[in-house]
């Protein structure tokens, strides 16, 4: 069918003028080359004083092969084991949290919805928990982690959606609900696994898993964190269009010809997916998977297609900074992660929000 | 477009049952009913958000039902009732979306893709919208988008569940003369009466989830079946300039 071009006469109501949007090609540029500054200054600051040259000379040796002197093994040792996979972990979990933040929030269709709010990075921590401290599943060593947080973030994700489910459907509000609830009651069940380890640092790591932290990261640790996450992402890049038509509702997107159920079905693999994969590394995170979906579409809009190239991206470069703070506000002691997404978070998302005429919920 | 025996359950109870509809085709079907009779489940059912228990939906000989999503959405573009989204799309990114049912999940956006969604756009008197958030449209505006999205779809067949509500009276006749000169079949679920007898060709009366009573409008909006099925007191007159029967309404005498 041809459409003729036809226009009648425009009834115009004013309203607000267009909201600027950013080009996303140099936008991402910018965040890429920004991610690798933030890179580099994760590895080159912390407590123990390593000087700028030193850690680039580190970093190229530990790159390419070089030899390093004797007397510089310990140096070399705390940037090439210790902060490199650590800051490389925090944009790996930063970008996975973000993506999958996007994800959930067009499957549910509200702005409150991430990882966390559902209760699905409490439920992999549960998994997790249990492969660390009563050995379950201990032939699968590096693994085991990961899977279990995997397995244990859809079992809670299955569950909160089958206790919200009704038989006309899913509202996203039940959802929310029901997720937030099932939070606590996960939190409450890592708290109690730790306490009975009676490990003597139960506090310490109830907290860890709790609020998130990248202490324990290592070179083992990186590998199914950032394939899980370079995976899924790529995932949602290709079925982006898919988002866009879910977050219209249920009703338009099979209107649209996309079957909602299934492509809900996929992204709840997904997700656990990913939120396992994170989780198992970094314990719960919270406000990352919220705040930067928002962020991003501020910037670029709501097409998924330009949110999915760039909120990872910022993700990654926000949590390679809030490791840093967390390492160097105290120092030495290291303060949980999510402590530090909420101090930075909660002002910059204010201030964006109210500067960009942001709507979200018509508001 | 040919409706035969449908059913559709939810929950496995028995919302509507053996509907028989058929539109011809470019005609505008009207469907009219009391809140609870089955239309918006009807509706759903023939845009594929639900599968039939029994009975088909053809379009030319084809079981909707039996092809595949996208290729359905090629031939069947619908408005929803739902038009709720809190995402801050722009109204362009919106009209895109209709193109979805002709793009492959990695293919890219062509040139023809955009002059088509421009086009839709120009035709429903809306490309000044184009770069406006689609939340903060008014009413109208947001119908004259979803049906610019609809018309991007390039269908055969465009269902619409109650597209006047919540608008004004003006807006209430532009939308449904911009559906109506679309071209399409139109098979459209309407609350306002007098509005559906004088823009449909024909209409379905549904009460209880089955039809009672269909043709033309003037023969089937009869007082006896307004009193039966919507349980008013209908009085028709001849409208003064066109002579068209028109409709007005009282509650029953208490009996």
């Amino acid at each position: 069918m041809a459409i003729p071009e036809q226009a009648t006469v425009p009834r115009t109501t004013g309203g607000p003028p267009p909201p600027r949007r950013l080009p996303v090609p140099p936008l991402a540029g910018a965040l890429a080359a920004a991610l690798l500054v933030s890179l580099v200054c994760g590895v080159g600051l912390g407590a123990a004083g390593v000087t700028w040259g030193e850690t680039l000379r580190y970093l190229r040796a530990g790159l390419t092969g070089g030899s390093i002197a004797p007397d510089e093994v310990a140096a070399y040792t705390i940037v090439w084991e210790l902060r490199f996979p650590r800051a490389l972990l925090a944009a790996v979990v930063g970008a996975g949290l973000s993506a999958i933040g996007v994800a959930v929030q067009a499957m549910v269709r509200n702005a409150l919805a991430d990882p966390f709010v559902l209760g699905i990075s409490s439920g992999a921590a549960v998994g997790a928990n249990a492969v660390l401290l009563f050995g379950a599943l201990g032939s699968l060593g590096v693994w085991a982690l990961s899977g279990a947080a995997f397995a244990s973030a859809l079992a809670a994700m299955l569950l909160v959606y089958l206790a919200a489910r009704t038989p006309h459907g899913l509202t996203p509000l039940r959802l929310v609900l029901t997720g937030s609830a099932m939070y606590y009651g996960f939190s409450a069940i890592t708290t109690l696994m730790v306490f009975s380890a009676e490990r003597g640092e139960s506090a310490r790591s109830a907290m860890m898993w709790l609020l998130g932290s990248l202490g324990g990261a290592t070179w083992s640790s990186v590998p199914i964190a950032a394939g899980a996450v370079l995976a899924g992402t790529g995932y949602l890049l290709w079925t982006a269009r898919g988002l866009n038509a879910l977050a219209m509702g249920d009703e338009t997107a099979a209107a649209l010809g996309v079957d909602a159920d299934r492509l809900r079905r996929k992204l709840f693999v997904v997700a656990a997916a990913v939120t396992g994969a994170v989780v198992a590394v970094s314990g719960a995170i919270g406000f990352v998977g919220l705040m930067v979906p928002h962020v991003t579409r501020m910037l670029v809009g709501a097409d998924h297609r330009r949110v999915l190239t760039v909120a990872p991206l910022l993700g990654a470069v926000l949590l390679v900074w809030v490791d840093i703070v967390s390492r160097l506000l105290l120092a030495p002691v290291e303060l949980p992660v999510g402590v530090i997404t909420a101090l930075i978070g909660v002002p910059c998302f204010v201030l964006l929000m109210r500067r960009r005429g942001y709507v979200f919920g018509g508001a | 477009m040919d409706i035969e025996g449908l059913a559709v359950e939810i929950a496995g109870a028995r919302l509507v049952e053996d509907i028989a509809l058929r539109a011809e085709s470019g005609r505008f079907v009207g469907l009219v009913g009391p809140n609870g009779s089955g239309k918006s489940t009807l509706l759903r059912c023939v845009y594929r958000a639900l599968r039939p228990a029994a009975g088909s939906v053809r379009l030319d000989g084809d079981d909707l039902h039996a092809l595949g999503a996208r290729e359905g959405a090629r031939r069947l573009a619908a408005l929803p009732q739902e038009s709720t989204s809190e995402f801050d799309f722009t109204a362009a990114e919106v009209v895109a979306m209709g193109r979805l049912p002709h793009q492959s999940a990695a293919g890219r956006v062509t040139d023809q893709d955009r002059e088509i969604c421009a086009a839709a756009l120009g035709r429903v008197g809306g490309a000044h919208l184009a770069d406006r958030s689609f939340p903060t449209l008014s009413g109208g505006e947001k119908q004259r988008v979803l049906i610019a999205r609809a018309l991007a779809q390039q269908p055969k067949v465009l269902v619409l569940d109650e597209p006047t509500n919540h608008l004004d009276i003006a807006q209430q006749l532009e939308v449904l003369s911009l559906v109506r000169d679309a071209g399409l079949t139109v098979l459209a679920a309407l609350h306002d009466l007098n509005l559906a007898a004088t823009h449909c060709d024909a209409l379905y009366v549904i009460a209880g989830g089955r039809i009672v009573a269909s043709g033309p409008p003037d023969a089937v909006l009869t007082t006896e079946l307004l009193a039966d099925v919507f349980g008013v007191r209908a009085l028709r007159v001849p409208h003064p300039e066109t002579g068209a029967p028109h409709l007005l309404f009282d509650r029953l005498p208490a009996s």
